[in-house]
């Protein structure tokens, strides 16, 4: 008891003192929490802004039709993005065909494999944040070149390869991380059991830390479906369905991009429902992003 | 585990449709033959209409038109990538002899009017060649300059900076307007010159007709170029121009007929070069000056791509013949100018000329 | 224990051995070939995107030389070309300033204010809504800027500054909506969430027992993040900094949809209202259109300045935040 009143005596003590040198200072106190509170409604006003006036702009474009149908005569305003919601699965598929296993088993060779050559590693680690930073119409121009001009068309394989590269060192990075996470005891477990290293790797390091791989590949997806200058040079747009892995194809933001440069309000509602189509995309990968990732909280805290 | 599970079944089911669809939708157009074709964005809502419209007609033909500028469709015709090709602008001599046997259909007729946003003035403006080079070029600034006061003595003009609006991506609209200023005045002819895109001296680029109209309406005392097709959908403002006879023309599809008229009696035969023709600032009292045909390139002998098969060639060719012919129908409605007969007679004789393997297509 | 009744002798155990650790070998051998090939896949394709932008702008360099980075020219016109990036590269550094001098006090502002004055739910829903922002494809903040917010700008933000302030040269050009001005604010918009996240990781990584020293000192809440997280922090912070400013200087279509695309000696922005371009938004305008050959590849040539100039950023960044701390990685994106 007489502890507690001589910490409380102390306590009033220092707080009268403050209070009596400082007035201004917690003034400035409440204003810097005002300002930062301040800050904080600034960068929700866009995104409410942006939510609202997609979902307000685009609902009343959603229809089956919308969804499944090719684009009507230009300015109609009929037909829809069926196209384009199917190339955008595709090339993005696709592109995770290429980005995934190579993303993570350059991850795999970071976090497993790097002591054998400590210069190689820092080198791909640097390569790897280095390739993270080029803005994807660098990589689009890249996929111009490298495929496009050499095979001669637009395609869907050019699109797909280009969004790969922005796809890997995302995926890379993630996984060299969750697959650090990964216990030393458990591998030392599974030495101790006479496994090989690659089964050491594959069933208990990669398979143990399947949900923060599989983090690094929806993030990974979710950001190049949002890509749109690449496509520009390496799917091109068309108004029809998947007709070969080497014609062009369509893809939800060029779609919105072409829609947007229509002169006709008719378009315009029909661009603000494919942004409310890719937005749902989108953020239905997120969910399960945050999903997966309270997962991978879930066995760190075990460990 | 459980949840994990599911994710799976959703990733293979998503696969499995983005797989599946193509497959699905392949099967039911086995039958049909896809004609692809690139170019100009000029004709792009035209071109886009007989896509629909000609499935009506030959439901067995696709029609898959990419609009990626005028440039980009001759490049795609000359490397043989696509089956046809568009530009506003005819294949000049070079492109011409690169391309090899390349044969110019004019598909469509378009006029590029000059649209205004200026709150105070009702009454149309009108505008000389010269005055409008000396608008873009930044030496007429204000809006009651006394050249703009002389062409327009009813009209009290405010005294308001101009704020001119251009193109910023590349545009076959672009080559019309600026072929016209260099026709009219020496000095943009020798600072700027004519192009796709070119440096703009002062202005404000928007991209696409859209991003131009929209920043016109959007703000008081600009002017900037689009299509007669836009002008007259968003029912915009746009001035009267003075033509070669002396004569203030307002843009419609009507005056465009009059300066096409007046040019056709000079066409070359389809399998010449074209690259002298052109229809801006013609002669005639009616006609009005800033018009252009769009093209469609075709091989002259179509087996000289070799992806265009025999029954491909064939589907080409009646396509076209159908567009310059019963296809004219939509273009009135959509701003565009409907091909005068004179045209169309030299289309004919051009896709009668058309062969694969040396053989004629058309044999009716 | 062995059983008993085993019957292998010792040399068979031993083949048996062999031959096991030998398959096992040929498992190793393969998945590390996998592992090395992966690995320097990604090399190449690092190698690919440099080859080739280096590739396609030797025209370019070959004939305008150096001045093919100070020249202000920028003519496509048949007969009369002439291609010089200063321009391009002035608007890019310009517009990134602009929204970077917005974006950086507001994003380590929020990342103070959900990791020190909101250690709640609702400051895990603040920054979910913040990650959020993150994952708005850049094409929508686009959309979004060309039909909805360049009008607020206009109204409430330029027109006023322009109808008070007009004298200074900085707001003389009576304002547009569509300019370098705006397009700053939308890109601190777009790279906010980035910066925010980073900055959040980092202030959290700083050790209890300095905020407490702080408070114990007697310092006000504002004083203890000032004193105690802001110094130590300063580098880390520094490196989401940069994060931020590679992304607003790579980004291309929000950019090309709201800064007015102006082209050459008009590009260079004389006021806070003028038209410009960036680097990026010139090659998405063009690229597509150019029919010449010098003109590609002086459209791959600004790729390649561009390329040179986020690998700096992107250099600096990794070295300044590799001196801080290593948990920034899950969040660069």
């Amino acid at each position: 008891m007489i502890k507690d009143n001589r910490t409380k005596d102390y306590k009033s003590i220092i707080q009268e003192r403050v209070a009596k040198n400082s007035f201004k200072r917690k003034v400035f106190n409440n204003f810097m929490t005002v300002l930062l509170f301040v800050f904080v409604i600034i960068a929700i006003i866009p995104l409410a802004s942006i939510l609202f006036e997609v979902f307000k702009n685009g609902v009343g474009a959603l229809s089956f039709e919308f969804l499944f149908s090719p684009p009507g005569a230009f300015g109609s305003g009929e037909g829809g993005i069926g196209p384009a919601i199917q190339g955008t699965l595709i090339v993005v598929g696709l592109a995770s065909l290429i980005g995934a296993p190579v993303g993570v088993l350059a991850g795999v060779y970071l976090s497993e494999y790097s002591s054998s050559s400590r210069s190689f590693a820092y080198f791909l680690r640097l390569f790897n944040d280095v390739l993270t930073g080029i803005p994807s119409i660098v990589i689009g121009i890249t996929g111009y070149i490298a495929l496009v001009l050499t095979l001669g068309s637009f395609s869907i394989m050019a699109g797909a390869f280009v969004l790969s590269i922005i796809m890997i060192p995302i995926i890379a990075r993630v996984s060299e991380e969750t697959l650090k996470l990964v216990p030393n005891t458990l591998r030392e477990a599974a030495y101790g059991l006479g496994l090989p290293k690659w089964k050491v790797v594959w069933h208990i390091v990669i398979k143990g830390s399947k949900s923060g791989i599989s983090t690094g590949i929806v993030l990974a997806v979710s950001r190049v479906a949002g890509e749109t200058a690449p496509l520009i040079m390496t799917i091109l747009g068309t108004s029809l369905f998947f007709s070969g892995f080497n014609s062009p194809v369509d893809a939800l933001p060029l779609r919105i991009w072409r829609l947007a440069s229509q002169p006709y309000p008719e378009a315009h509602e029909q661009g603000w429902g494919a942004a409310l189509v890719l937005i749902l995309l989108i953020l239905a990968l997120s969910v399960a992003l945050r999903m997966f990732a309270q997962k991978r909280s879930t066995f760190k805290s075990t460990t | 585990m459980n949840k994990l599970i599911n994710y799976r079944i959703l990733g293979i089911s998503l696969l499995a449709v983005s797989l599946l669809v193509p497959v699905y939708v392949n099967s039911v157009h086995a039958q049909k033959v896809s004609i692809n074709g690139a170019g100009a964005t000029f004709p792009f809502p035209l071109i886009d209409t007989w896509r629909t419209e000609y499935q009506k007609v030959n439901p067995d033909v696709n029609l898959n038109y990419a609009s990626i500028g005028s440039g980009g469709g001759i490049k795609q015709f000359t490397e043989k990538t696509v089956d046809f090709g568009a530009s506003d602008a005819p294949l000049s001599e070079t492109e011409f002899q690169k391309a090899g046997s390349a044969v110019h259909i004019p598909e469509t007729l378009g006029s590029v009017v000059l649209a205004y946003n200026i709150p105070e003035v009702t009454t149309p403006l009108k505008l000389t060649g010269p005055v409008i080079a000396d608008i873009f070029l930044g030496k007429i600034t204000k809006w009651d300059d006394p050249k703009i006061k002389e062409l327009n003595p009813d009209v009290t003009l405010p005294s308001e900076n101009i704020v001119t609006v251009h193109r910023s991506d590349g545009s076959g609209t672009t080559y019309v307007f600026t072929d016209y200023l260099s026709k009219v005045s020496p000095e943009w002819n020798q600072t700027v010159g004519k192009g796709k895109s070119v440096q703009w001296p002062v202005g404000i680029g928007a991209p696409g007709n859209e991003g131009v109209a929209a920043s016109i309406q959007g703000t008081p005392n600009t002017i900037g170029y689009v299509e007669l097709a836009y002008a007259l959908t968003t029912q915009m403002n746009f001035a009267a121009v003075q033509n070669q006879e002396g004569n203030f023309i307002t843009p419609s599809v009507n005056s465009t007929m009059a300066a096409v008229s007046a040019e056709t009696s000079t066409l070359p035969s389809g399998s010449e070069s074209w690259s002298n023709v052109t229809i801006t600032d013609p002669p005639g009292p009616d006609s009005y000056p800033i018009s252009s045909f769009s093209y469609l390139l075709l091989y002259k002998d179509l087996s000289t791509n070799p992806t265009i098969d025999e029954q491909k060639a064939k589907a080409i060719t009646e396509f076209v013949e159908w567009a310059v012919t019963d296809g004219q129908q939509f273009a009135e409605s959509l701003g565009y100018v409907p091909l005068p007969q004179s045209v169309v007679d030299v289309n004919e004789a051009t896709l009668k000329s058309l062969t694969f393997n040396g053989n004629p297509i058309l044999t009716n | 224990m062995p059983p008993k009744d085993s019957k292998i002798t010792h040399a068979e155990l031993v083949k048996k051995l062999d031959l096991q650790s030998r398959k096992s070998f040929i498992g190793d051998k393969f998945f590390k070939g996998l592992v090395i090939g992966a690995s320097v896949y990604t090399l190449c394709m690092v190698a690919l995107v440099f080859f080739a932008l280096a590739d396609g702008s030797v025209p370019i360099f070959m004939k305008e030389g150096i001045n093919f980075v100070i020249g202000t020219d920028w003519n496509a016109v048949e007969g009369r070309e002439s291609f010089g990036a200063l321009p391009y590269i002035i608007g890019t550094l310009v517009s990134s300033t602009i929204a970077m001098a917005i974006a950086v006090p507001i994003s380590i502002g929020i990342a103070i204010f959900i990791t020190e004055m909101m250690k709640n739910k609702l400051g895990t829903i603040l920054s979910f809504i913040v990650e959020l922002l993150a994952a708005v494809p850049s094409i929508i903040y686009g959309l979004w800027g060309l039909f909805v917010f360049r009008f607020w700008i206009r109204d409430y933000i330029e027109e006023p500054l322009h109808n008070t302030l007009g004298d200074f040269s900085l707001f003389a050009q009576a304002p547009f909506g569509l300019d370098v001005f705006t397009a700053g604010i939308i890109l601190a918009i777009m790279i906010i969430p980035i910066i925010t996240a980073v900055s959040r990781e980092v202030i959290k990584a700083i050790p209890h027992s300095q905020k407490e020293a702080a408070y114990a000192l007697g310092a006000t809440r504002w004083e203890m993040i000032k004193t105690a997280i802001l110094p130590s922090s300063k580098t880390g912070l520094m490196g989401a900094t940069f994060l931020g400013l590679g992304r607003a200087i790579g980004e291309t279509m929000l950019v090309t949809l709201v800064i007015g695309n102006a082209i050459g000696l008009a590009a260079i922005p004389t006021s806070l209202f003028s038209q410009s371009q960036t680097l990026s938004s010139i090659i998405a305008n063009e690229f597509n259109e150019a029919s010449n050959d010098l003109h590609l590849s002086a459209l791959i040539g600004l790729g390649l300045v561009l390329f040179v100039i986020t690998i700096f950023i992107n250099v600096a960044a990794i070295y300044i935040i590799s001196k801080v701390s290593k948990s920034y990685s899950n969040l660069r994106e």
